[in-house]
């Protein structure tokens, strides 16, 4: 059965431009999204800032109504049926906001505990279960503007969990949260599934990814891409390999000339303090090394090295050719 | 029905946990009732006997009544929108119009200080009478008003769920309504169309029935007005909760601001 469904969604913003002379515009953030999620199942969205991830995620979560298509929690539709949807759901959004600052965590909740219709008499005895859940017993009683963003992001967890939803949306639930503490919010994404949820994350981390997701889609410009398992799509490159090429100030016009050599899938350049890694993905049985350094003629450069693609490199071979 | 209630109190109870925890919010409750009777009681101390004084010094307790539903009502909205928790609020199963309830009859609530705040005031500088009519009348009439105010105050709220600057405009309305409510002076005196205005503002009816219960009337009539429009404002409430969430939910505006 399938628990979460979302057939053709779209969702178009209305914005203006201007100060005297305004002028309407409109903004397709999701262009005809469809994919579905089965129970027990954790599936994850991946796509670059602005692709539709959170957009997609808030029209499942009943706070944006989609321009057209539909949407489906546990067979109900999301507008149709918002309120029985609302009972059935859990979510969590990424990033220090969306709590009440000067109460303190067992207050904030206390509140949603209400908010959800947690039994009074469950209500305590499940909030201190959700507190040892996600490591903040022993702080409860502080008040949330003197947390740091890692207690932050686990309040939102165990706010998100309070009513027990069968059904968990996860929008960027690891952003800005430090390792340790992001491989502890990692396993407990992970204790969710084992205990029968059915999860949606959506992340930028391919390694999150890689590690917790049992499908995958990846959203570019409003539109999904790929789909499949994590190695389906790691699949999809596998075929190629990854010259990578340290460089020192390589101007965008030497990346343009790599990026046109027959062969050459996709180019991305990621700055690594004084220098920057030119990360090359080629197609299969071609050995472009040579080929790849004398466009960089004039460009001082490091270390050079050849690997096999991981799923990153699918990610952004996708993206990058969307 | 009884979910509903348990997530009024609740509500209630945090909004005045959250004021009580801001030095600033503390001290604008504190300070702005007795400016406002300080201002009243030198207006009117030359010309008006001590009943006089006392209808003034009732009228300015409204004045900070209605100023502490105001702003609670603008700032409820806008505080929520900043600390990016309206989504959550109003993605939870329980109906918005609910939990905002609670937390705009905690801003009547703190608004009731201002009472006491200018009968005291009143009474160690000003030398105004403290002598009640109908004790129970007044003990009546008080949640009355503050109920009234407060579901007038959700009203104002609920705009802000889909206008993000209304509070502005909310606050624009605390003088005019000082004067349609006949908080400084008796509504008599206002031209014959303001009045309409004026019996459909809560500040009205309850100043109306708090004066009557003090100073002697009969205040009955004023208190069940007062319910009545606290029912109006509850429906009205609710229909502009209801559409605004719809509309702010296809703007996509719940997340700005």
């Amino acid at each position: 059965m399938n628990v979460v469904e979302a057939v053709d969604l779209r969702r178009t913003y209305k914005t203006t431009t201007g100060t005297i002379r305004r002028r309407s515009l409109e903004v397709e953030a999701v262009r005809g999204v469809s994919f579905s999620i089965a129970e027990g199942e954790l599936f994850g969205l991946l796509g670059p800032n602005g692709a539709g991830k959170t957009t997609t995620i808030k029209m499942l979560i009943t706070l944006l109504i989609p321009t057209s298509g539909v949407a489906r929690v546990l067979g109900h539709d999301v507008v149709k049926d918002a309120r029985w949807v609302r009972e059935r759901i859990g979510y969590v959004f990424g990033g220090d906001r969306g709590l009440y600052e000067r109460l303190s965590a067992l207050d904030n909740l206390r509140y949603f505990a209400e908010l959800y219709g947690v039994e009074p008499k469950r209500q305590r005895a499940r909030i201190d279960e959700l507190l040892e859940l996600v490591g903040l017993k022993g702080r409860e009683k502080e008040r949330v503007e003197g947390y740091s963003r890692g207690m932050r992001q686990r309040l939102h967890i165990a706010r998100g969990l309070l009513h027990d939803p069968p059904v968990v949306f996860l929008d960027e639930p690891t952003i800005g949260v430090d390792p340790v503490g992001a491989r502890e919010l990692r396993a407990t994404i992970a204790s969710l599934t084992a205990s029968g949820k059915t999860v949606l994350l959506t992340t930028h981390y391919m390694f999150e990814a890689d590690a917790l997701c049992d499908r995958i889609a990846v959203i570019a410009n409003g539109v999904i891409v790929a789909q499949g398992t994590p190695q389906e799509l790691k699949a999809g490159v596998v075929d190629g390999s990854v010259v990578e090429v340290e460089v020192f100030g390589v101007e965008e016009r030497s990346v343009e000339r790599v990026r046109e050599l027959t062969g050459v899938r996709a180019v991305t350049v990621e700055d690594r303090e004084q220098k920057q890694l030119l990360i090359v993905q080629t197609a299969p049985g071609l050995e472009l090394t040579h080929a790849i350094l004398s466009q960089l003629d004039g460009v001082s450069i490091g270390r050079v090295s050849s690997r096999e693609p991981t799923l990153e490199d699918a990610y952004v071979a996708l993206v990058t050719a969307a | 029905m009884l979910r509903a209630l348990r997530v009024i109190r609740i509500g209630w109870l945090l909004q005045l946990k959250t004021m009580a925890r801001s030095g600033f919010d503390v001290l604008t409750a504190i300070v702005t009732p007795i400016t406002y009777a300080s201002i009243a009681f030198f207006l009117y101390r030359r010309g008006g006997g001590a009943e006089t004084l006392l209808w003034v010094s009732l009228g300015a307790a409204f004045m900070g009544l209605w100023a502490s539903t105001l702003w609670g009502a603008g700032n409820t909205i806008q505080r929520q929108r900043s600390q990016q928790t309206l989504e959550f609020a109003i993605a939870a199963p329980t109906p918005f119009l609910v939990s905002l309830i609670g937390t705009s009859l905690a801003s009547s609530t703190v608004g009731l200080y201002s009472l006491v705040a200018t009968l005291v005031w009143g009474r160690l500088l000003f030398d105004v009478p403290l002598e009640l009519e109908h004790p129970i009348l007044f003990a009546l009439s008080l949640p009355a008003a503050v109920l009234s105010l407060g579901l007038l105050g959700i009203v104002m709220a609920a705009t802000l769920i889909l206008y993000r600057y209304a509070w502005a405009l909310a606050n624009m309305l605390e003088y005019p309504v000082w004067l349609a409510a006949g908080l400084l002076a008796p509504i008599a005196l206002l031209p014959g169309w303001v009045h309409p205005i004026s019996y459909a503002l809560a500040p009205t009816w309850g100043a109306k029935a708090v004066r009557e219960s003090v100073l002697g009337g009969s205040p009955l009539t004023a208190i069940g007005v007062c319910l009545g429009l606290a029912a109006v404002y509850l429906a009205i409430g609710f229909v502009f909760v209801q559409n605004f969430e719809r509309l702010a939910r296809e703007r996509a505006t719940l997340a700005l601001s």
